[in-house]
Formats: structure tokens, C-alpha cells, sequence
């Protein structure tokens, strides 16, 4: 019997819930780490009982958590759970994120664009992303902000840089959006295991495919009226990318505003805005097993961020972009004021493909027909940050 | 000879308090104050040190993991006195070196 499991990182803590193929009865577990920011928890594709999660705090820092047991326990890699600590120099580096200053490979750059135009030198603020490996569950990226991607190969114990991402040039450009100069997308190709898409708010698209060791900016055909060059090579405010496995080469994006495509994994960009009430917004995703039906969920405004006209509203083009139909069954039609923040929406791969999104009112929602109806898994969470799924069985 | 270096040894440990704020307690799985044995002068450094090598859940959480630096939020107490702003390595009071009154860490109240 297949069942699914939706992870749910809120402002609070983190929630696993947990259905049978039908997602009719839910159970609702946690809160896991209450009181902490959980900015992302995803499973491992290669040992769906690995779960990795980013506990952050204003106060403490950066916690990385794991689980190899779906989400039943808990702990820091590292120091596993009710092992005593050692006495002695602390053995678990699981939370160290450190910028790459050697000679040789982190020579890049010490700055980046600050807000009032002015250099500012990198600080590690938080991790926003984790990425595990299709193929390896030792294996994780973050993405972190300030805006950088980290590496690790032994189950999250300790991280390394990949610093030809911030080396490659453009890195004095990249500034911060709203939320912080952060990385939040990371994608990595099933065909080709040296290529990998990431995000930045707010620099851009960037691909590498070379595992990593070098990248390119991938924005062209991006407009932003916002920054001073339109057209620039990088400093759009990119908000998500989604691709679906089965057309790696096919991009999709939720710009800050406007809905793009990508037919040449990322070469050049084309608007599919089409008829959306408007273009801004944070999520997009794909159908497990329809590379051209996208969902998107349109934000009023770049200033008033929650949905338009009251109506919470799911949109779904069939045609790859430009074609957009409003989902409102069993969604708020009127008085709801929230958002859907940028990692916050996820597709399982049932033969009925499932979406799930969580909003920033604490509500998780669940269609289990594609999107052509929906119901709240829960209506009371703390903030929702991210939501995954994991197809199991 | 050994036991005379054993005994010097020991009259340099000394046992110390540290109050954790909720959230590091239950990172940490400790509850109520901590009891650290810190070996040599007594400083924020060595207490912080001995802290993190005993809890390495809580390394990053009270200093910055590349820096050391007391993250920007915290705050460190002891004998109704703010040290936040003390050197690192500067002799913390007597009665928290002889383990009458506890090094406290406390979060600022910054919203929440």
C-alpha cells in the first residue's frame, strides 16, 4: 500500500504528516524542534528513511538535523542520538558552515552588493535549502544565505564550499531581496550527475557542469524593471525554479515578477505569464508525470504579499505556461490574506499526482486529484516556510 | 611522581555553573543548571570551551563557529553583572570560579 509523507518546516518547528494513497485521514506529527525556524526538511530519493532538516535561529545559529528513520528520531551528525557526548575537542563540525578562504580555491571574493549599493563582506546567516543526492544518501547540498552552496558527503557531519560558484565573477553584483541574499533552489540534473541548476535572490539562475567546480549565470531573456539594467547578466530576483525529471532541459520559474520557460536548461528564458491575474509570486511546480502542467500561486504584489482579491487560488496551465485556469475547490474564496513562500509547495508521484502547498496562515493543503480539488491536511500550524512529500512504498 | 602531578591536577579543576537558556538546554538534553569541571584559569573562553566540548550539539550556538565571537543576540551574566563585553580571556568572579554563583548565558528579548 503506497502512503505518503508531507515535511512541514513552519516558523516554529517542524511537522510530519503522514497519509495512505487515498490522503483522506492524516496523522499529524510533531512539533519536531519546537520553537525553531525550520527553513527546509527533505527526504533522501535513495533512502527515503534519511531525512535532513535545517534548524535555524536568530539567536543560536544554524542547527542541521538528521533523521535515519523517516522522522521517528532525531540528532545532530555527528553525535548520535542518545549517544553520550565524548569528552575531549567536540568531534561533530555538523552546524559549521565556513566560506572557502584558501588561496586556491576560495581567492574569489570577499564582497557582495549590500542593499544601499555599497560592498559588504560575506556573513553565514542561515541554511534556507538542503538538496540530498538522487543517488547517494550520504550526500547533501545547501544552500545557504549569505548566498552560497555547501557540499556534504558524510551524512551532514561536515560541510565544504563549492566555491566556483561565488568565485565565477559576477559576485561583487548579487545583493540581497526582502528575505536576505539567499540560495534557495537547488536542482539537480537526473540525467547528467555534473549538472546542477541553483537560485539566488537576489543574483539569479546559475548552472554548472562540472559537479560544480565552475558556473555560468543563466538569465538571459529575464526583464526586471526593478534593478538598474533590465536585461542585466545577473541581479534578477529569482524567487523558484522547478524542473520535472523526466525533461531536465525544461526549466520553470517564478521570477519575483513574471512566470518564465527554459527549453535549453536555462540558455535562454521566455515569459508564460499568459493570463494570470498577476505574475508575481513565489512557488512553482510541476506534475509528477506531466512535464507541461505547472502550478503556480499568484501574490498580489511585490508590496502586499498574499493572495489577490481575498481568494486563495491554485493556477495550472496544461499547455507548459501562458494558459492558466483557476483551482478553487475547497480553497478560501474570500477574507484570505496569506502567502505561499517559495519552497512551500511539493508533488508526490502517485498515480493520481498529489500537490501540497502550505501558507504563511498555518494551513497545509492537500489535492489528491491534481489540483482540481483541495483540502486543509491542517488548518493551524505555525507560519508554513517549506513543504516536501515523499512518495513511499 | 605521577600522583603528585595527578593532585596538582586536580586542585586546578574547578567545578563551575552554567545557567543555558531554555532552547540550548534542550539541544544539549540537560535540564537545570549544568556542572562543568574546568581546568586552568577560569575565563569565559575556558568555560565556553569545556562547554562545547562536553555538549558539541552546541558548537555555532553561543559563538560564532569560525570566529568564536558571542553571537550577536546573546549575552553572558554572572553575580547580577552583564560580562558580554568582557575580554574572553579575562578572569571571570570568584564566586563563579568557586562554583557559588553560575555563568549565565541568556537570549536577548528581541521578539520571539
Amino acid at each position: 500500500m503506497s502512503k505518503v509523507r508531507v515535511l512541514v518546516g513552519t516558523r516554529k518547528g517542524a511537522f510530519i504528516l503522514e497519509s495512505d494513497g487515498k490522503r483522506k485521514k492524516w496523522a499529524v506529527n510533531g512539533p519536531y524542534f519546537a520553537g525553531w525556524e525550520m527553513y527546509h526538511i527533505k527526504g533522501s530519493p535513495a533512502d527515503p528513511n534519511r531525512l535532513y532538516a535545517s534548524q535555524s535561529s536568530g539567536w543560536f545559529g544554524q542547527i542541521i538535523q538528521r533523521s535515519d528513520d523517516g522522522g521517528k528520531t532525531w540528532h545532530q551528525p555527528g553525535t548520535p542520538a542518545g549517544q553520550p557526548a565524548a569528552p575531549g575537542p567536540p568531534k561533530s563540525e555538523s552546524n559549521k558552515f565556513a566560506y572557502d578562504a584558501s588561496p586556491e580555491t576560495g581567492k574569489p571574493l570577499t564582497t557582495h552588493q549590500w542593499y544601499d549599493g555599497t560592498q559588504r563582506p560575506w556573513e553565514f546567516k542561515r541554511v534556507w535549502h538542503l538538496e540530498p543526492s538522487l543517488t547517494d544518501p550520504e550526500t547533501v547540498y545547501a544552500g545557504v544565505e549569505d548566498a552560497a552552496l555547501f557540499r556534504s558527503t558524510d551524512g551532514g557531519q561536515n560541510w565544504k564550499e563549492l566555491s566556483g560558484l561565488r568565485g565565477h565573477g559576477t559576485g561583487p553584483k548579487w545583493q540581497p531581496g526582502a528575505g536576505g541574499m539567499c540560495l534557495h533552489t537547488i536542482i539537480l540534473d537526473p540525467s547528467n550527475p555534473q549538472r546542477i541548476y541553483i537560485a539566488i535572490s537576489a543574483a539569479g539562475a546559475f548552472r554548472t557542469d562540472d559537479g560544480g567546480k565552475s558556473w555560468k549565470p543563466i538569465n538571459n531573456g529575464l526583464y526586471s524593471k526593478y534593478i538598474p539594467n533590465p536585461t542585466a547578466e545577473v541581479g534578477h530576483c529569482v524567487h523558484h525554479v522547478a524542473m520535472n525529471p523526466s525533461k531536465p532541459g525544461v526549466l520553470f520559474m517564478q521570477k519575483h515578477w513574471d512566470v518564465m520557460r527554459s527549453d535549453d536548461a536555462g540558455d535562454n528564458w521566455k515569459e508564460v505569464s499568459g493570463n494570470l491575474p498577476t505574475d508575481f509570486g513565489f512557488v512553482i511546480d510541476i506534475h509528477a508525470h506531466e512535464p507541461e502542467t505547472i502550478y503556480v500561486v499568484p501574490i498580489k504584489s511585490d508590496s502586499e504579499h498574499f493572495v489577490p482579491d481575498g481568494k486563495l487560488r491554485v493556477y495550472r496551465s496544461r499547455t507548459g505556461g501562458n494558459e492558466w485556469e483557476a483551482l478553487t475547490k475547497g480553497l478560501p474564496q474570500k477574507d484570505c490574506y496569506v502567502n505561499v513562500l517559495r519552497d512551500a509547495m511539493a508533488v508526490d508521484s502517485l498515480d493520481e499526482c498529489g500537490i501540497y502547498f502550505g501558507t504563511t496562515g498555518g494551513q497545509v493543503y492537500a489535492s489528491a486529484d491534481a489540483g482540481d480539488s483541495w483540502n486543509p491536511i491542517v488548518h493551524d500550524l505555525p507560519a508554513v516556510l517549506s513543504v516536501e512529500v515523499q512518495t513511499l512504498g | 611522581m605521577n600522583v603528585l602531578r595527578r593532585s596538582q591536577r586536580q586542585a586546578m579543576v574547578q567545578m563551575i555553573r552554567v545557567i543555558l537558556p531554555p532552547h540550548l538546554r534542550t539541544l544539549a538534553q540537560v535540564r537545570g543548571d549544568v556542572e562543568l569541571e574546568v581546568e586552568g584559569p577560569i575565563t569565559q573562553r575556558s568555560v565556553l570551551d569545556t562547554l562545547e566540548a562536553r555538549y558539541p550539539m552546541l558548537r555555532g550556538t553561543i559563538r560564532d563557529h569560525v570566529t568564536l565571537q558571542r553571537r550577536p543576540f546573546l549575552r553572558f551574566f554572572a553575580c547580577e553583572e552583564d560580562l558580554s563585553h568582557q575580554p574572553p580571556d579575562a578572569p571571570l568572579p570568584d564566586a563563579v570560579a568557586s562554583g557559588k554563583e553560575p555563568f549565565v548565558v541568556i537570549g536577548a528579548i528581541a521578539g520571539g
